[in-house]
This record gives C-alpha cells, sequence and structure tokens, in this order.
C-alpha cells in the first residue's frame, strides 16, 4: 500500500513551495487520503488484469504445460508455440471462423436493433413495457441462452426445423452436426443475444435528436426516407460508431454461446480463436502456453480496437461538452 | 375546443388515431414476441414430460401440464442454485468494496493517476476472459485456491468492476461540488464527506452497480468452469452445460432449470427496470 503511496505522489504537480507549512501539511494529507480511496481499485488493476495479462505472455512463450504443475518448470522456448500455432491446421479456419462471426453478428445485431429502435420511437400504448420485455435475452446468463438454441434447432423435434418444414421445405437440416452449419447455427443464437443491447444504446442516440428537426424537415416536404438518410443517419454516426466498436470488441470475446451450443464442433468446425485458446489449454492438450499464445493473439487484436474506441469515445465526448 | 363546430371533426380524428396507435401496439407486441419466442418456448417445454417431446410438431402449449420437471431440476440443480447465489452475491460484495471509493476519488478529485486508473479500467474490461482465467489458474494453484469461492468470486468481479467504476463515476460527477465543500467548511474530512453526502445521493447509481454485478455473477460460465472442479461449488451455468453435453438429455428437466437460471435477471428487470436502462446507456458495457 505505501508503494502505491509513493508512485502515485510522483504522478501529481508539485507542491507550491510559498505553501506555508501547515497549510503544505494540509495539502499532503488530502493527497494521502485521496490515494487510500484509489488504493483498493489500483491493488485490483494490478492483482487482477495486469498480472494476468502479463503472466499470459509470460506463459506464452514457455514450455508451460500440466508437467509444469508438478515440477514447477517452465522452459522459455521464445517464439516455438506462436510457429506451432500459426502452423497448426486448426488455426487459420479459426481465425476465418473469429471474422465471419464477427462480421455476421455485428451486421445482424446492428441492423436488426436500429430497425426495433427506429420502431419504438413511435409513441403508442404499452410501448416502454414492450421496449423493456426485449431487454431478457441480454439479461439472461449467455450459457442459457445458448442452451435454449440447443434444442430449438434440434434436428429431429426442435422448433425452428418444424417452422422450416411448414414453409415447404422437406430436407432435414442439422444444424448442430452439419459441419457447414454449424458455425451459422451458433451466430444466429449470438445474434438474437446481441440484438437488445444495440437497440437499447441506439434508441437512446436517437432519443436525443431534437424532434423539432424532424418536424422541420416534415414541413419543407421530406419523405420519411429522406428524413432517415439524411438526417437520423448521421446525427446518430457517434452512437453507431461506438455501439459497432463495443460490439466488435465483445464479438471477438465471444465464449459461452459456443460453448453451449457446439463447444467448437462438429469438428472444430465453429471454433474461434477464443474457445481453441480454451480448448488447447483445457481440454485437448493442456497446454497451457500454446492455449497463452493464442489468448495473446486476441488480447492483441481487442486492445487495438478498444483503443480505436476510447479515441473515439473520448474525442466525441470533447467535441460534445463543448 | 369543445364548443366548436370543429367537435365531431376532431373526435373523428382522435379516433383514427386512436386505431392507428392500437396498429402500431399490435406491430409492438409482435415485435417483442418474436424476439421472446425462445424463452416461451423453453417455459412451454418445462412444464411437459419427457413422452411430450417425441410429438412433431411439437406442441406449442402443454396439453397435460406437469410440474415434474421442476422438481427434478431442484433436486438435482439444487445445490447449482445455491453455489449460484453465492458467487452473485460475492460478487456484488467484492465489486462494492472496490468500486465505490474509487468512483468517489475519480470523480471529485483530479489527478492524473486518476485518468490513468480509467483508462485503464476500460481497457482492461475488454480483455478476453480466457487471458484471464489461464493466468489465474495458475496463480490460485499456487496459492491453493483453485476450486474455492472465493477464486471464483475474484475472476467474477473483473467483469463488475470497471463497469460499476464508470457508471458510479459518471453519476457522481453530476453531484454539485458545492456540497462537498459546504460540508468541508463545516469540518467533514473526506471520508465523511464520501460517506454522508455522496453515498446517499448516489443510490440510484449504487443500486444500478449492484444489481449489474449481482447478474455478471450470477451468470458467469467461464471462470468458474476453468477455475472449479468442485461439484459442490458448481455454479448452475455450468450444471446446464454439463447436462446438456450428457449422452442423452432430459430436455425437460433442463429447461427447468434454465428457466429458474432466468429469473433472477426477470426479477430485477421488473422491479429495477429504469435502473437497468441507465446502466446499460451509461456503461455501454457486457460481456
Amino acid at each position: 500500500m505505501t508503494r502505491v503511496v509513493e508512485t502515485g505522489a510522483g504522478d501529481l504537480p508539485p507542491a507550491p513551495v510559498v505553501l506555508k507549512g501547515r497549510r503544505r501539511l494540509h495539502w499532503r494529507r488530502e493527497r494521502v487520503v485521496t490515494l487510500m480511496f484509489l488504493a483498493p481499485a489500483l491493488i485490483y488493476v494490478l492483482a487482477f488484469y495486469l498480472y494476468p495479462i502479463v503472466f499470459n505472455v509470460i506463459m506464452s512463450v514457455e514450455k508451460y504445460t500440466l508437467k509444469t504443475f508438478v515440477t514447477g518448470e517452465a522452459p522459455f522456448i521464445g517464439l516455438d508455440n506462436f510457429t506451432r500455432l500459426v502452423n497448426h491446421p486448426e488455426f487459420w479456419p479459426a481465425v476465418m471462423n473469429t471474422v465471419w462471426f464477427t462480421i455476421g453478428s455485428l451486421f445482424f445485431q446492428f441492423t436488426l436493433g436500429l430497425l426495433i429502435a427506429l420502431f419504438y420511437q413511435h409513441r403508442f400504448p404499452l410501448n416502454s413495457i414492450l421496449r423493456a420485455l426485449i431487454l431478457v435475452p441480454w439479461l439472461a446468463p449467455v450459457l442459457v441462452s445458448g442452451a435454449i438454441w440447443v434444442r430449438l434447432l434440434d434436428q429431429d423435434y426442435g422448433v425452428v426445423n418444424f417452422f422450416i418444414h411448414s414453409l415447404g421445405y422437406q430436407g432435414q437440416i442439422s444444424w448442430l452436426t452439419d459441419p457447414h452449419l454449424s458455425l451459422i447455427s451458433v451466430l444466429i443464437a449470438n445474434i438474437w443475444i446481441g440484438i437488445p443491447f444495440n437497440m437499447v444504446i441506439l434508441y437512446g442516440g436517437l432519443q436525443a435528436i431534437p424532434r423539432v428537426l424532424y418536424e422541420a424537415a416534415s414541413i419543407d416536404g421530406a419523405s420519411a426516407w429522406q428524413r432517415f438518410r439524411y438526417m437520423t443517419w448521421p446525427l446518430l454516426r457517434p452512437v453507431s460508431t461506438v455501439v459497432l466498436l463495443l460490439g466488435l470488441v465483445y464479438t471477438l470475446k465471444v465464449f459461452d454461446v459456443i460453448m453451449s451450443i457446439t463447444r467448437g464442433g462438429p469438428a472444430d468446425t465453429s471454433q474461434t480463436l477464443n474457445t481453441w485458446a480454451y480448448s488447447l489449454a483445457f481440454t485437448n492438450a493442456f497446454n497451457f502456453g500454446l492455449g497463452a499464445a493464442a489468448g495473446d493473439i486476441l488480447l492483441v487484436i481487442v486492445l487495438i480496437f478498444g483503443l480505436l474506441y476510447l479515441r473515439y469515445a473520448y474525442r466525441e465526448l470533447r467535441e460534445t461538452t463543448r | 375546443m369543445s364548443v366548436s363546430a370543429t367537435a365531431p371533426r376532431l373526435r373523428q380524428a382522435r379516433q383514427s388515431s386512436r386505431i392507428k396507435s392500437a396498429g402500431w401496439t399490435l406491430a409492438g407486441i409482435l415485435i417483442t414476441g418474436f424476439m421472446l419466442f425462445p424463452l416461451y418456448w423453453i417455459v412451454n417445454l418445462s412444464f411437459m414430460r419427457q413422452t411430450d417431446l417425441l410429438q412433431n410438431p411439437p406442441p406449442f402449449i402443454p396439453s397435460n401440464p406437469s410440474l415434474d420437471a421442476y422438481q427434478a431440476a431442484i433436486s438435482t440443480a439444487g445445490g447449482y442454485i445455491q453455489s449460484s447465489f453465492i458467487y452473485a452475491i460475492g460478487t456484488v460484495f467484492v465489486t462494492m468494496i472496490v468500486a465505490t471509493p474509487a468512483a468517489y476519488a475519480l470523480a471529485t478529485i483530479r489527478a492524473r493517476i486518476g485518468s490513468l486508473l480509467l483508462f485503464a479500467l476500460v481497457l482492461a474490461q475488454m480483455a478476453p476472459g480466457f487471458v484471464v482465467a489461464n493466468s489465474l489458474y495458475s496463480a490460485f494453484n499456487t496459492l491453493g485456491l483453485l476450486n474455492s469461492y472465493q477464486a471464483v468470486i475474484l475472476a467474477d468481479s473483473t467483469i463488475a468492476v470497471p463497469f460499476a467504476i464508470i457508471i458510479m463515476r459518471a453519476f457522481m460527477l453530476g453531484i454539485p461540488h458545492e456540497l462537498g465543500e459546504a460540508a468541508r467548511v463545516d469540518g467533514a474530512g473526506q471520508l465523511r464527506i464520501f460517506w454522508s453526502v455522496y453515498l446517499p445521493l448516489s443510490r440510484t447509481a449504487l443500486i444500478t452497480a449492484a444489481l449489474f454485478s449481482f447478474l455478471f455473477g450470477w451468470g458467469d460460465f467461464l471462470f468458474a468452469l476453468i477455475l472449479n472442479s468442485n461439484p459442490d461449488h458448481t455454479p448452475i451455468t455450468v450444471g446446464i452445460y454439463r447436462f446438456i453435453g450428457a449422452y442423452s438429455v432430459e430436455w425437460p428437466s433442463v429447461m427447468a432449470t434454465a428457466v429458474i437460471a432466468i429469473i433472477p435477471a426477470t426479477i430485477l428487470l421488473a422491479l429495477a427496470q429504469r435502473y437497468i436502462a441507465a446502466g446499460i446507456t451509461a456503461g455501454a458495457v457486457k460481456e
């Protein structure tokens, strides 16, 4: 704790020398109290974010396996884990699955979320309760939502195939066991889970657009499409960007949905970088170093987009508060 | 307005607008109903017996509703539910202790270390859970904490702490500075101002942060899957994961367990709707 106080004080502007002794003492005490308020969070960040991230990077350059837990030995092997990873037959499929899964999720979550948000801009009875109910799928544990879809997509008794059959298609669709469909199945479930989040944020953004603008445009004879294209869309852009960047970061980390529906299978056809990293470390090989290397790659991608988000969000913030 | 000759026309207009708004409501019910259909479906299945599920088309309303599935769920998953409660409440506890003072300090004091911390938090909550879990697994192994409630609670709170700090700080920024200054003139120290001025005024934000922490702890799957292998500490999420991985799945009781797992989210939404909408928009955070 004392170390935190010292390093913290180093960051503070130097005290003006002219201060009289007592006032200076008081000023210092204030700073110490401030740091005491921050101390739990600072220690927490060091122990539960910084340490795990740094340790994960260290593991990825070591031969860190189940044996390490017995012998305590984790020899340094440089970038071996990374070369093994990139040459692994499952690496590129996992990368491409991650890319398609992310693009598909973002596109459909955003589009459908925006359409629903636009719909709920109208005032009508029960609006707020119906809008609130949409949030339930998003607040439910993600693993449970996934489990629901396992049943809905069941080949023989699932209700999705029942609807498809009643539309006239007679073939059997094996959503969960067909290697060509497994990724689409987890994508469908993930889109369903993500729509409420997009809807709520976009709804907030739409509400912030002054109604007077629309009224003025209506008087000038703008059609609904023109109002959307030339007013709503550009004015919503800051919010859309934030939603998409956050959505991107969260989609890259999706784990529970895939684990509950396909567990990355069949034959790793729905494995993304995240679930694949888990399987390398904890189910197949118990190779924690290899899993850590896959985790590193994911981490770097996530942090790049995270920084983009921060830069964007803060610039917007500064512009809007001015 | 009521006496003029335009009254009948007004009435007509009002009537047609009423029909129109009924149309909107109907469309809203269809949209929300479509989104909630999967949830309806599991509730439907949870009131059936295993043999009812072999019908095709599946019945849209249980023809012969039964509570067998719930009985089975409670007898097999009762322990899971208990563990989930322990994780959720523990997460709330850890999160609030760490986050509340930090949010106060970040809202009231301008210091470089403060903005650095805020920056670190926003990035930290984006780190993939697997990376955190992979490292904590060996750290907790060394400390002998694997398979304990504490291990999973500490890991679960990594999802909640940044979110809680961000939304509580945002709220506390809106509390007028003068209130704290007035208390200071009256001789109150920082601790007193925090405890007697800021905390009571931030009740909304505190409730929101606590609610979300509860949901994060309740809904966690990854950390419990990796950091715990003790069957007595298995939460409901991992329990369901094991159920659906079994060779023959007792669907009605799995669906009943799923319904039970969703109940806390539904109750919280009903009780605290405005807090939740506020939380999502302010924090814009979700795993």
